[in-house]
């Protein structure tokens, strides 16, 4: 009974969200659309979702994915959500992905914006390898960071002691009790959100956000000499050629141009 | 999941090489207690929920509590706590608390078992009590009225319970959840020391080089005491070690630099290996402190045919087949067991080989002493080989490397110089040789000389706020009475016959309807009239349909006494709203014999009330002809109870004078005066003592206007002066109010560190100022006995006094009686998790822990669950012989159970997971075994 209600309520947002669609290429909704585009770099799509950027282009809002999600986890975008309208996205503080090792809402994608190999290990599902996202924590309200024994991410984490791990350092203040504070770790992480769910804190402390938005990155000009791992950099490092402010133009230009005061 | 050493090393290098040893409390912070600043106030108190003790403040704003904070003087936690301390401030302000009584009634207005809650005045709820109350002592006297007590009870209400119990009704059928939850620990201290509690304190953490957890999850039980062994293995990673060992992995494995999984209760071999290995490498090795032992310690032996705690087929519910033909397979083993190959090798000594018939003797406490060559006969069979082979609880892990972690285990403890705590929780209490398994740990630090000393101890971790405090201090217990007094003891009983002014002989001497006695009281209709205080009993209790049915259609009156609308308000006839933690004065007792006391902070919620005014109003309901007349035989009680009444009326009283009036608002009571200049009092609220501004009808329609005097002072000084001058010395109530606790006994003002060491303990240096010796272990219970070996007691023996010695006791392994088979083939094991407090009434309220943990699952190995076709996150049942819960499947995250075993957490009222569970108890000490029973798990 609860199931087929369930069922109901998915099938009119996604009719709700299709004629949405529809209608939003009319001149009037046009403007919202196009804020709503801008919009989406902050959005969390489901499992094996391609670059954002293709995701649009490739996403035909048919909402299979969101049908087939056993948890409700994935939503489609309605008018007046600011986000790109009937394609598919989730909110983990409302409901995370719970990460099925069947990963049901991929491979019903019909267009490949939900793309199986990117899920997919010796030539079965992985979930463990997704990227949704990245968790991220606010090490100022995170209370573990103030010695509060809680790890509730860490303890909710499916692929706990890789994805997240707790660090212990000593809380010098009481002099004998330690801080176990947790550390996510990219590398694992698949953005599922069980954490930022968890998450005790008013507003969650740690979140999630795509890895693109959450990540800086490093140059591939300097390898990490303790970490053989590292190297595997390399094949992306290519020729270099450098320009700042002051050596924009050639060194006969630069040289010719004066001594700038410096004989004064 | 478990951190890696060069992982861990890292960390800690990262910290500061400097270990803050001592205070470090800024003096900003350690401001006087209670302070006012704008328009909120702060005061202290102690955590609502586990057994840690950790100290709070609380902020109060316009008559609400509105945040809390650790208490940066608090010795345990200096100002920290964890997630769940760290909602005390939201735990009494749920959206369905109770407000006012609520009762079953028909269309009419009437009582009726079948009919729908209905509020009523807190008249009509009295009414209804004492009507019932009477019909129950008409139809089986005391015996027929009970109580689900609770190690959450403040000490004053835990004191007033008992007092009106056992000095007003003459029943001792009051007996508390706490029986679940550390009864086999209290039983193995009062058989080893003879007087119950620990011997060590929190200090030890800091002092010691190995931490041994058995069967504990201390990182997710007692966060706070975790972040303390944390630290300690910060400060010196290479000598401190830190072993877990558990029947599956958990977050306690974490830290640990050797995890030990072990097969359901083999842990009892495993404390026996330890023995041998410190016994028979005496010779060579000198590992036995024998100057230490010879002076302290002699060796004994009990029955080992002794059952486990379940009906007895001559019980009247089985008589009257309300057990299933399912559940008698397991039951039988009450009466009869075939002693299986497991087993069999460790019970030669004992005289039972493999194959033999046991005839079970119901359980009791009978031990007498033996020879040190009989303890060490009894050691034999638990050779590594054996050991290994029975105790290795992951089928997937190597014999090999198993057995090289049973050496290293030995060898730390043995090891010269180092100091080792053993900790442990329901893992060895939840167990039907949980009495055993105590004195098992006691054995091997004896032997070694490492207990009862800075550093160096065997500590039982409770679970509870008060279970020390209340439950084991106050002696809300069938058998007991106040500070280690029991009910069997005459001169005991006189004792507080007389403290209580009430006549000699008024004490019912016979204390056996401990918790699952009651349950089973109500199922074979001896107890007709029930009252839950500040427990949970029809969630926490296993085989729980039986007593849900009992209470349910059964002719008895069921009473429920809450703060939130849990399993038991939703089983009773009769509901009552109490006055939560800070809604009332009160006092608890942590693990290391710490008590704290709290002002009242607030106004309780509607018109709910404390549990001590229900008592004592409940008590103005019955005068002395109502009961303490005679009464003939009823249950246990095999002979009549002679009348009270003349010798009442020789004390002063007369037929007519109200329990109230001798037990509560007597002229010692009144002398404790309510006194706004009393700094102690000033300000704050005392809603029994001045009644208060909500004005809330009382129990005889009329306003209450309070009792006049300090009756949380009268109660608490009156049972503190029970525990003065006897070893359990508390100090006075006015000290509390300016201190973070102090550990008992207080002497002189000072607190006590290690009980029974001569340095520290004022009583031990009393004992042992002529002998010179360096322990004193003065407990008095059982401290007289024949001698016997292994297979028995020589009946023509003397009796030996053994003043000042404790025992270290010959006890085998022995099989649970119910193990995974063809049919059940699968280990049930439950407990807790760290983000709900026991049945979730509480915490389940609190919207950010709901949100964290919204639901039990059900943790499985992913090869267990692969084979039965089970998915990550889908459903399946949980079905035993006696029930079934659906659950969904967890394979990944904090527990991992080895292939065999499953884990299920018991706070969810939606999974139920205690219709599944089996009632069978350590005979001795009477705990459930929670943590083992068969199961099959499938597809939902």
């Amino acid at each position: 009974m609860k199931n087929e209600t369930q069922s109901d309520r998915r099938k009119f947002i996604l009719s709700m969200a299709r004629g949405a669609g529809i209608t939003a290429l009319s001149g009037f909704i046009w403007s919202a659309y196009v804020d709503e585009v801008t919009a989406s770099q902050l959005l969390l799509r489901p499992p094996g979702a391609i670059k954002e950027e293709d995701f649009l282009k490739t996403c035909i809002k048919c909402g299979l994915c969101v049908e087939a999600c056993p948890y409700n986890t994935l939503l489609l975008a309605k008018p007046g959500d600011n986000k790109p309208l009937g394609t598919p996205y989730f909110i983990p503080r409302d409901i995370p992905c719970y990460m099925c090792p069947d990963i049901p809402c991929v491979p019903v994608c019909p267009t490949g914006a939900l793309n199986e190999p990117s899920v997919t290990t010796k030539g079965k599902l992985d979930i463990n390898i997704a990227d949704m996202g990245l968790a991220v924590i606010d090490r100022e309200t995170c209370i573990a960071f103030w010695g509060i024994q809680c790890d509730a991410c860490y303890r909710a984490c499916p692929i706990l002691g890789h994805a997240i791990t707790v660090e212990y350092h000593k809380n010098e203040r009481t002099g004998k009790h330690a801080y176990l504070t947790p550390v996510v770790h990219a590398d694992a992480c698949t953005g599922c959100g069980l954490c930022e769910k968890a998450c005790v804190t008013e507003k969650a402390s740690i979140f999630i956000l795509p890895r693109e938005v959450a990540m800086g990155k490093a140059g591939n000009y300097y390898i990490k000499g303790w970490d053989k791992e590292d190297e595997k950099r390399l094949k992306d490092a290519s020729e270099i050629k450098t320009t700042t402010e002051i050596s924009k133009g050639t060194a006969i230009d630069s040289l010719n141009s004066g001594i700038g005061g410096l004989d004064k | 999941m478990s951190l890696s050493r060069r992982e861990f090393l890292k960390s800690s290098a990262a910290a500061s090489a400097a270990a803050a040893i001592g205070m470090s409390v800024p003096v900003e912070l350690e401001a006087a207690a209670a302070e006012a600043e704008g328009d909120w106030r702060w005061d202290k108190a102690a955590c609502r929920f586990c057994g840690t003790g950790c100290g709070i403040m609380m902020a109060t704003k316009n008559g609400k509590i509105v945040a809390v904070k650790g208490d940066p003087a608090a010795p345990v936690n200096r100002g920290l706590n964890c997630i769940k301390g760290y909602f005390n401030a939201k735990i009494m302000y749920g959206a369905d608390r109770l407000t006012q009584p609520l009762l079953r009634v028909d269309a009419n207005g009437n009582f009726n078992k079948q009919g729908k809650f209905a509020p009523v005045s807190w008249e009509r709820a009295f009414d209804e009590m004492e009507k019932n109350i009477k019909k129950a002592l008409k139809s089986g006297g005391p015996e027929a009225v009970g109580v689900f007590a609770s190690g959450q009870y403040t000490i004053m209400e835990g004191y007033t319970a008992l007092k009106m119990m056992k000095g007003g009704f003459r029943s001792n059928a009051i007996d508390p959840n706490a029986r679940h939850c550390m009864a086999s620990a209290v039983v193995g201290f009062y058989q080893t020391f003879g007087v119950d509690e620990p011997s060590g304190c929190y200090d030890d953490i800091e002092l010691t080089d190995t931490i041994v957890a058995w069967g504990s999850n201390m990182a997710e039980m007692h966060p706070i005491l975790w972040s303390r062994v944390t630290d300690r293995k910060l400060s010196d990673p290479e000598r401190v070690k830190v072993i877990s060992i558990q029947t599956y992995t958990h977050r306690t494995s974490d830290l640990a630099d050797i995890e030990i999984i072990f097969s359901p209760n083999t842990d009892l071999a495993l404390w026996n290996y330890i023995a041998r290995e410190i016994v028979y490498r005496d010779e060579a090795e000198k590992t036995i402190d024998w100057d230490f032992v010879k002076k302290h310690m002699i060796f004994t032996a009990g029955p080992v045919n002794i059952g486990y705690g379940m009906r007895r087929s001559d019980e009247k519910s089985i008589k009257e087949g309300k057990y299933t033909a399912l559940e008698m397979e397991i039951i039988s083993k009450e009466m009869k067991t075939t002693v299986s190959q497991k087993e069999g090798p460790a019970l030669e000594p004992f005289g039972y080989k493999a194959g033999d018939t046991m005839t079970h003797i119901p359980g009791h406490l009978g031990h007498w002493e033996i020879s040190f060559e009989d303890y060490k006969k009894s050691l034999a069979p638990y050779t590594l080989d054996y050991t290994a082979k029975i105790v290795k609880g992951d089928p997937d892990e190597s014999i090999e490397d198993f057995k090289k972690k049973l050496q290293a285990l030995a060898d730390l403890y043995i090891e010269k110089g180092r100091k080792v705590v053993s900790f442990w929780t329901m893992g060895m209490n939840q167990h039907t040789r949980g009495t055993w398994v105590n004195t098992l740990s006691y054995n091997v630090h004896f032997l070694l000389n490492k207990q009862a000393k800075p550093g160096d101890g065997a500590f039982s971790l409770t679970g509870q706020p008060s279970a020390c405090g209340t439950a084991r201090e106050v002696g809300t217990f069938c058998h007991r009475l106040p500070a280690d007094m029991m009910v069997e003891n005459p001169a005991h009983r006189k004792i507080t016959e007389n403290k209580w002014m009430v006549p000699e002989g008024t004490i019912n001497p016979i204390g056996v309807q401990h918790i699952m006695k009651i349950h089973r009281d109500i199922e074979d209709g001896l107890i007709k009239f029930a009252w839950v205080n500040v427990c949970n009993p029809y969630q926490d209790t296993a085989s729980a349909h039986h007593w849900i049915k009992a209470a349910r259609e059964m002719d008895n009156f069921i009473v429920t006494s809450d703060g939130y609308p849990g399993i038991s308000a939703k089983v009773s006839d009769l509901i009552l709203p109490s006055a939560m933690i800070y809604e009332k004065w009160g006092g608890y007792g942590n693990a290391e014999r710490r008590t704290q006391l709290w002002r009242q902070q607030v106004l309780p919620v509607g018109d709910a009330m404390s549990d001590t005014w229900q008592w004592v109003e409940l008590s103005k309901r019955f005068t002395v002809k109502d009961v303490w007349g005679g009464y003939a035989p009823s249950g246990p009680r095999k002979e009549a109870l002679p009348s009270m009444i003349e010798k009442a009326k020789a004390m002063g009283y007369n037929e007519n004078t109200t329990m109230f009036e001798i037990l509560f608002a007597n002229d010692i009571a009144k002398s404790y005066k309510l006194d706004q200049n009393d700094p102690i009092q000033k300000g704050y609220d005392n809603s029994e003592g001045y009644g208060d501004s909500r004005k809330v009808v009382g129990s005889d329609g009329k306003v209450f206007e309070g009792y006049g005097f300090f009756i949380q002072k009268y109660l608490f000084e009156e049972y503190a002066a029970f525990t003065r001058g006897h070893g359990h010395d508390l100090a006075p109530f006015d000290m509390y109010h300016k201190v973070r606790g102090l550990k008992w006994p207080v002497v002189d003002g000072k607190e006590t560190q290690w009980r029974f060491n001569a340095k520290y303990d004022p009583y031990a240096a009393k004992e042992t100022k002529e002998t010179g010796n360096s322990h004193a272990f003065y407990g008095t219970l059982a401290k007289a006995l024949k001698s016997g070996s292994l297979t028995g007691m020589n009946k023509d023996s003397e009796q030996k006094p053994l003043k000042n010695k404790a025992k270290i006791f010959a006890r085998p392994y022995m099989d649970p009686p119910e193990m995974p088979d063809a049919n059940y083939d699968t280990w049930l094991c439950t407990g807790r998790v760290l983000e709900h407090w026991h049945s979730g009434t509480m915490t389940m309220r609190v919207p950010e822990l709901y949100r964290a943990v919204p639901e039990a699952l059900c943790y499985m190995h992913p090869k267990d669950a692969e084979a039965k076709d089970l998915k990550q996150g889908g459903l399946c049942w949980v079905e035993s012989r006696r029930g079934k819960v659906k659950a969904r499947v967890e394979t990944r995250g904090r527990n991992r159970p080895p292939r065999g075993l499953v884990f299920v957490p018991w706070f969810d009222e939606k999974v139920f997971i205690n219709k599944v569970c089996l009632d069978a108890t350590c005979p001795m000490s009477k705990q459930t075994d929670f943590k083992k029973c068969a199961v099959k798990i499938y597809k939902a």
